[in-house]
């Protein structure tokens, strides 16, 4: 019930805030007349950004540049763009640097309730897009830090866990209008001691019954079966069909949403997206693929890709990783802060992700780690936030660089993204701003008097002081809540 | 007896805390034994933040015996010194965090390897530093990233027992001892920041108002110790000035805790909420004990009360999310500049040991939300130094000095920035780990 008002609350200062965000568009924007429609408007005409540094992610920077932007897409982008209208929205970005919105290829934000369905090895039917909580204040903390687009995953409990959502953070939008249309769908896999429930099941406190798989070898076999038996009910399918034309009895198999999910995994209509820490499970689950017939697109987490980087450009597998998380569990005991650069150094598409409410608000300073640890480029170093999560995903035709056609996902930040220093200060998909510093600041007096009236703020919610901050979603530690 | 008694009383003095029997003496303060290197160093030609002083845009550190034997634009290089070009490259002093639990856990889930939680509600009588690991593969990942020092504490209980400042180099754990003990760290009683026991979130729901209760029963049993201790103590001297008292047996905790009541040995209180800091405060002042607030995610709107009883905080860690769902986006890293601006003293944690590493990122984060950069720094080294009492020894580039400084292709703070040289104690650390093993190997495959 407190939870049900509370989310109510939230959303109406979410619209509130974008409205007037809308409204705003930022210190020195001029808006076009009745461009502050609402908050379910398309993108109003044209918004120039000019006397930016320009960092593309896909062809260098452009220095004392300007976007030109046309509903939700980018029209123009070079050192000599003009706006055609002449109520053309403009945001003078002189000093400042504009970069594509930033995409987390690994996140749970706002996934109402569990990550997991874990009563199972293998649930492939169950689906993230079902839960995700639009209300979930971690979201628009995660625009604040220039985060525009998510992989939001299940939970790692399981062997084959549910089907993924790919979003944008579209606060103030019904949430079904978040899904990136074309994205292709993807499925959570998981390796190792999550699937094996090595830190949930068996030590104290645990409630839990035993669940197989135990060991990375059962892991294996569970994948195998679920495999095999996906396959047979494929063979079924084409059975029937090939039959139903001719022969008004056939009977149709019987519908498995599970099996349905797999087999389109085997069709390649389905993304795999696995979370993995040890080479040796990273090797398994390659090698399971080549026998079975599927292609791995992503390794999540993936700690010791760098050990096996070679095997994974091989299998064109990408690798999305921590940048520097390490030692909170036995299969993390080998993380470098080097994977990302190793990989990137042996033809793996890498990106840094968050797994993380707090870290998804400063991914582009975790970009930064790829040039301190293993001299990746700085261009390249802005891709394993941007483009390459957006290869990854598939969704790189729509975003994920600064480029003509693609969708106006941008952030202006204070200065260069990678100084410790910087800050985002405006953060826009498809043209829309979602995010501008200078009008949260000022909403902040109109959630004060808001506050003072309902008599307190809300209750507070803080992590123990003894968890591991980061902390891993992914990743408990003795005697907290398996996510 | 009587030459036990003697030494019994040089050791007292020398710590300025009056131990009871002399078994304890030796878990008294204990001033780090430094590896007495020899080598010298001449690092010349550097930029010298000496973070106390104006920088010194070209110009010469000399290291020797451990120590910073000289520091300035014409300072001469002693014959035989190994000589560092610095050459666009800056000399600072070390960074320190300033809550840790480094060495005492190598891997979270393996609870095997971790030593950061004791059981029982009064811990005073723990000490971290015979649990602390030398060869914990965190140490050199920390101090490669220019972190050369740290406090670390254990956890458990309301009384977690007393920290230890450690320079993060050594063969045993009292040669990385700077100072020992160094406060006794409570765990505030409260739903958000207590470790004592399960908070609001954790297990069954409870009302407010039994969740106050609870938190008023724990600072009630906590005064309870508090002033058996003062009591204990005065019973101790008493005898000692009158042995025909009777003799006391003796209470390790209870021992523990006289130099605290008595304000000798200050108390580091684990708070975080508003409400949990201004309890706190009132504690503190009616116990009349020497106070630094630890975490303090709320500390900014406690910030004048704070300011007012001189009660500084280990702001961390910063990269966090806001405590209330409504709080501003920021508010966490903006939580420093604005304790700060108040004229609160503060210095950075991460509260952590694989992530110590980080320390300067989250500094670098309340610079980038109002904390001035100059403060940002001083907040990781000579505060920290001030706030424990070991000024005079570390945090800043001064003469006389333990040599603990980092060179440096930038600002330390930046992400960026690459460490050139570690200097511990003196030693001329090798800027190697864990990490950058596995990294040289892995690099090398075919």
């Amino acid at each position: 019930m407190m939870k049900k008002t509370n989310a109510i609350l939230s959303s109406l200062l979410t619209l509130a805030m974008v409205a007037s965000a809308f409204a705003q568009a930022g210190g020195n924007a001029k808006l076009a007349a009745g461009a502050s429609s609402g908050v379910t408007a398309t993108a109003p005409g044209e918004t120039l950004i000019k006397n930016a540094t320009i960092m593309t992610a896909s062809h260098g920077t452009i220095n004392n540049g300007s976007i030109l932007i046309r509903d939700g897409k980018i029209a123009e982008v070079g050192p000599n763009v003009k706006a055609r209208d002449p109520n053309a929205r403009v945001i003078d970005a002189t000093g400042k640097y504009v970069t594509p919105g930033i995409i987390d290829c690994h996140s749970h934000t706002g996934v109402e309730g569990s990550v997991n369905e874990g009563s199972l090895s293998v649930t492939a039917m169950v689906r993230i897009r079902d839960v995700i909580d639009p209300y979930s204040p971690a979201i628009y903390r995660e625009l604040a830090g220039g985060t525009t687009t998510a992989n939001v995953l299940h939970g790692s409990a399981n062997s084959i866990g549910g089907q993924n959502a790919v979003v944008k953070w579209k606060i103030g939008k019904p949430v079904d209008q978040w899904l990136v249309p074309d994205a292709p769908q993807g499925i959570k896999f998981a390796l190792g001691e999550n699937p094996k429930q090595s830190n949930s099941q068996g030590r104290p406190g645990a409630t839990a019954a035993r669940r197989y798989p135990a060991t990375r070898m059962g892991v294996e076999e569970t994948i195998r079966e679920a495999f095999v038996r996906a396959k047979d009910y494929r063979r079924e399918w084409q059975e029937y069909d090939a039959k139903k034309a001719s022969d008004k009895t056939a009977i149709p198999p019987r519908r498995d949403l599970m099996l349905d999910a797999l087999v389109e995994i085997l069709e390649g209509k389905r993304m795999v997206h696995s979370h993995s820490y040890r080479d040796d499970e990273i090797l398994m689950l390659l090698n399971l693929s080549d026998e079975l017939g599927f292609h791995v697109q992503t390794l999540q987490h993936v700690l010791e890709g760098y050990k096996v980087a070679k095997e994974m450009a091989a299998h064109k597998t990408g690798g999305s990783t921590f940048s520097d998380w390490w030692a909170y569990k036995l299969e993390a005991y080998d993380a470098i802060p080097y994977n990302a650069a190793l990989m990137a150094s042996r033809g793996v598409i890498v990106s840094m992700n968050s797994d993380s409410d707090e870290l998804a608000r400063r991914l582009y300073l975790e970009a930064a780690k790829a040039m301190k640890y293993g001299g990746v480029s700085e261009e390249e170093a802005l891709r394993m936030v941007t483009l390459n999560p957006a290869i990854q995903l598939g969704i790189d035709k729509r975003t994920g660089s600064i480029d003509v056609g693609k969708d106006a996902d941008l952030v202006i930040f204070s200065q260069h993204p990678f100084p410790v220093y910087t800050m985002a200060e405006m953060t826009m998909i498809e043209g829309e701003v979602y995010f501008a510093r200078n009008e949260d600041l000022k909403q902040r007096e109109v959630l004060k008097r808001e506050r003072d009236q309902r008599g307190g703020s809300r209750q507070p919610r803080i992590e123990r002081p003894d968890e591991p901050q980061p902390r891993p979603n992914e990743s408990p530690r003795p005697n907290e809540k398996e996510p | 007896m009587k030459s036990k008694t003697l030494v019994f009383m040089f050791i007292a003095f020398t710590c300025a805390v009056a131990l009871g029997f002399f078994g304890l003496a030796e878990s008294c303060v204990r001033v780090a034994l430094a590896q007495s290197p020899t080598d010298t160093y001449a690092i010349r030609n550097v930029r010298i933040v000496k973070v106390t002083g104006p920088v010194i845009e070209s110009g010469t550190v000399v290291i020797a015996n451990g120590k910073i034997a000289a520091v300035g634009a014409n300072a001469s290089v002693p014959s035989g010194a190994k000589v560092i070009d610095g050459k666009g490259l800056s000399v600072y002093p070390g960074m320190m965090d300033a809550d840790t639990e480094i060495g005492l856990t190598e891997i979270g889930s393996v609870a095997g390897s971790v030593d950061t939680n004791e059981i029982g509600d009064n811990n005073a009588n723990i000490h971290v530093d015979v649990a602390v690991r030398p060869d914990s593969s965190h140490i050199a990942v920390t101090r490669v990233n220019g972190v050369t020092s740290a406090l670390t504490a254990a956890r458990g209980g309301l009384i977690a027992g007393q920290s230890a400042i450690l320079n993060l180099d050594g063969w045993t754990p009292r040669e990385m001892v700077l100072k020992s003990p160094v406060a006794m760290h409570i765990n505030w009683p409260g739903g958000g920041g207590g470790r004592g026991f399960g908070g609001e979130f954790g297990g069954q729901q409870r009302s407010a108002t039994e969740l106050r209760r609870e938190q008023e029963r724990q600072i009630e049993s906590l005064k309870k110790i508090l002033r058996d201790a003062a009591a204990y103590g005065d019973a101790r001297d008493a005898r000692a000035k009158d042995p025909s008292l009777p003799k006391q047996n003796v209470d390790l905790k209870l021992e523990a805790l006289i130099p605290v009541v008595r304000g000798q040995m200050p108390v580091v209180i684990n708070a975080n909420l508003e409400r949990d800091i201004k309890s706190a405060i009132a504690f503190v002042g009616e116990m009349k004990l020497k106070a630094i607030i630890s975490g303090g995610a709320e500390a900014y709107k406690v910030a004048d009360q704070l300011k007012a009883k001189n009660i500084p905080v280990i702001v961390g860690p910063v990269l966090r999310v806001p405590v209330r769902e409504d709080d501003p986006y920021d508010a966490a890293f903006a939580n420093a500049g604005l304790l700060s601006k108040a004229g609160v003293k503060i210095a950075f944690q991460t509260n952590d040991s694989a992530y110590s590493r980080n320390l300067p990122y989250h500094a670098g984060m309340a610079a980038a939300f109002g904390l001035p950069k100059e403060e940002a720094l001083k907040a990781v080294t000579i505060y920290p130094a001030e706030i424990f009492g070991i000024a005079d020894r570390v945090g800043s580039i001064e003469q006389g000095k333990i040599a603990n400084l980092i060179v440096t292709d930038g600002d330390p703070l930046e992400i960026r920035t690459q460490i050139k040289h570690v200097f511990i104690n003196g030693r001329d650390i090798p800027l190697t780990s864990r990490h950058t093993e596995l990294y040289e190997k892995y690099k090398a495959r075919p």
